[in-house]
């Protein structure tokens, strides 16, 4: 029993870091119905960042996670206008090899600097002991870090104008331009935000886990797992499919090989996207 | 003569095929077949994936599952049931069909990007569960008893070229069916679909049933190919018979020749291998070879959406009876 509570609470902490990973991932589809597949390498773009910034600066690396933020948003927007803006009225698949492409690019440029050897961010918070549970500082600050930045994008989205230009242009890009809203810019800033997400969870990721250039796409596909467990295009129902992954991650363990967590987890995403396309929270169509 | 004209399209896309496989028969280098195989594994793999993906329409970003999982029934019912390989390659073919019957039945309900997402779950669901699979071997594959290739004309080498030319007459296979396709009802109704699936349905295509032969269709030699591809390869393993980038690389082939044509595949899939080896065999691009190629994608992706021979035939419309 305390090690399941163990492993819950373990599975707990990382699935907050999860959801913030796919909440980047499901804000873009969302907003302008486009399968960013550049979400992986971003997501090694952000541990990478914050693996130079501690490094090379001796900064802390929860600095370092705010300045990838931003480098993160200018990253998105910069990729929107060179690669996704032409593409965006186009079919799926134009939208989809666009972003390939970029993915590509950024793994093709990060080998050849990089390397694909595994990297560390040498930093450690302690540990804190509950009971059976044993706390490890960084992965408990990511978790707050997780809720403050989901905190933060309900804010944003719900109470001030840039948000609620978003929101319009997420439910209906014509009418929201006939209201005056600069469309252009609010899919830029959307596609910014969203690798600005997966940028932060990169940077979380890499303060507890070893990583390389290619550890990514992994994350990339836990993402997506993930939006659509909570409904794909709903950044909140995001985080809590983050959480459900990552207690499913915590507790098919102890019955079960570990190698099979990505079994069950495949099959029930196949089966979500079957019987319920809108999420498990998402409304009934 | 008439009849001549009628199949030019075919013809030149057969001919473009034979002259590939001419070189290394002429020159008789172990070298340039191994060249040429991967050139004409990837026409081939890239023409199935047009029969879903160019006339139907619908992106599947999974279709290495269909190769993958072939290769695997095929080569556990050689290296463990002791099976030749003719027989073993048509179970493969098999399984894929099988499956992309069942899968498509479920999945083909998904329009967009939801189809797209649904088939990378089922390629990572289908490795993950190969990874666990004891009687294919689990995470370290299956792998062939090398004496088994004196089977096949006495020894190694003529094992390969007997593969090399397998490979040749299944592509040739390929082409036709996807001729077949696009010139018949059939494949109107998948044009159909792809143009405008609701319209279709009201004029009397049935959508569900045409949507699944398709996919079936473009699993099958998949399914085949897998098996002859791990035949020659002698070993098999859950990552290289999974690889989701394999899945895209199909894609991009389809995309730079022309989506929805019968050459366009042949020349993307054809191109895309001797450009790709050019990059990693320069010293210049080696190693940033994925970076450059990232890049053409992105020109390719923007500028010419139609492709090579799409972009052709929209130029000089009076090519279009031969460019087919």
């Amino acid at each position: 029993m305390d090690f399941l509570s163990a492993s819950i609470v373990d599975g707990l902490l990382l699935g907050f870091v999860y959801g913030v990973a796919a909440m980047g991932l499901t804000l873009i589809w969302g907003v302008m119905n486009v399968i960013n597949l550049a979400h992986g390498p971003i997501i090694a773009l952000g541990m990478f960042g914050v693996y130079l910034i501690f490094t090379a600066l001796g900064l802390n690396p929860y600095i370092g996670i705010v300045l990838v933020a931003l480098l993160g948003l200018l990253l998105g927007v910069l990729i929107y206008y060179v690669a996704v803006h032409r593409v965006i009225n186009a079919p799926h698949l134009s939208t989809l090899l666009a972003t390939y492409s970029v993915n590509m690019m950024i793994i093709g440029v990060g080998t050849a600097v990089f390397s694909t050897s595994p990297r560390n961010v040498d930093f450690s918070l302690g540990s804190v002991e509950l009971g059976p549970i044993t706390l490890l500082g960084s992965r408990a600050v990511a978790a707050v870090a997780a809720v403050l930045v989901t905190g933060a994008l309900y804010i944003f989205l719900y109470r001030t104008r840039p948000g609620r230009y978003i929101r319009a242009v997420a439910n209906n890009r014509d009418a929201a331009e006939l209201m005056g809203v600069p469309s252009t810019r609010i899919l830029a800033l959307s596609f910014g935000l969203g690798t600005m997400l997966a940028a932060i969870a990169g940077g979380l990721i890499a303060t507890f886990f070893p990583f390389t250039i290619l550890a990514g796409g992994v994350y990339e596909l836990k993402s997506f797992v993930i939006s659509v467990l909570g409904g794909l295009g709903n950044p909140i129902g995001a985080l809590f499919g983050g959480l459900i992954l990552g207690v499913l991650e915590g507790i098919i363990p102890t019955f079960m090989p570990t190698t099979w967590v990505p079994v069950l987890e495949f099959v029930l995403f196949v089966l979500i996207l079957l019987v319920r396309p809108s999420g498990i929270f998402g409304a009934k169509k | 003569m008439n009849g001549l004209r009628k199949y030019s399209g075919l013809i030149l896309a057969i001919v473009v095929v034979l002259a590939l496989v001419a070189w290394p028969t002429i020159n008789g280098k172990d070298i340039t077949r191994e060249v040429v195989f991967t050139m004409i594994l990837s026409v081939a793999l890239a023409s199935s994936l047009n029969i879903l993906l160019g006339y139907t329409g619908y992106v599947s970003f999974g279709h290495v599952v269909f190769f993958g999982l072939g290769g695997y029934v095929g080569f556990y019912l050689m290296a463990v049931q002791n099976w030749s390989l003719w027989p073993a390659m048509l179970a493969g073919g098999v399984a894929s069909g099988t499956l992309a019957f069942f899968l498509g039945k479920a999945i083909l309900r998904l329009r967009g990007g939801y189809f797209a997402l649904a088939t990378i779950g089922v390629n990572e669901a289908v490795r993950a569960f190969i990874n666990n699979y004891k009687p294919f071997g689990g995470p370290v594959g299956l792998s062939l008893n090398f004496s088994v290739y004196q089977n096949y004309g006495g020894g190694a080498r003529e094992a390969l070229w007997l593969s090399f030319y397998m490979l040749a007459a299944l592509t040739i296979l390929v082409i036709i069916v996807s001729y077949a396709v696009r010139t018949s009802k059939f494949g109107l109704g998948l044009l159909a679909i792809r143009e405008d699936e609701d319209a279709a349905e009201i004029m009397g295509v049935r959508a569900p049933n045409a949507k699944t032969w398709a996919y079936v269709l473009s699993a099958i030699f998949p399914g085949i190919l897998g098996v002859l591809f791990f035949f020659k390869n002698g070993n098999i393993e859950p990552a290289p018979a999974f690889r989701l980038q394999l899945s895209i690389e199909m894609i991009v082939m389809v995309m730079l020749g022309g989506q929805g044509t019968v050459l366009g595949p042949i020349l993307g899939g054809a191109g895309y291998q001797r450009f790709r080896g050019f990059l990693l065999t320069n010293p210049l691009f080696k190693n940033i070879q994925l970076a450059v190629a990232g890049f053409l994608l992105l020109i390719i992706v923007l500028f010419i959406p139609a492709g090579i021979i799409g972009w052709v035939r929209n130029r000089f419309p009076k090519l279009r009876r031969v460019l087919q």
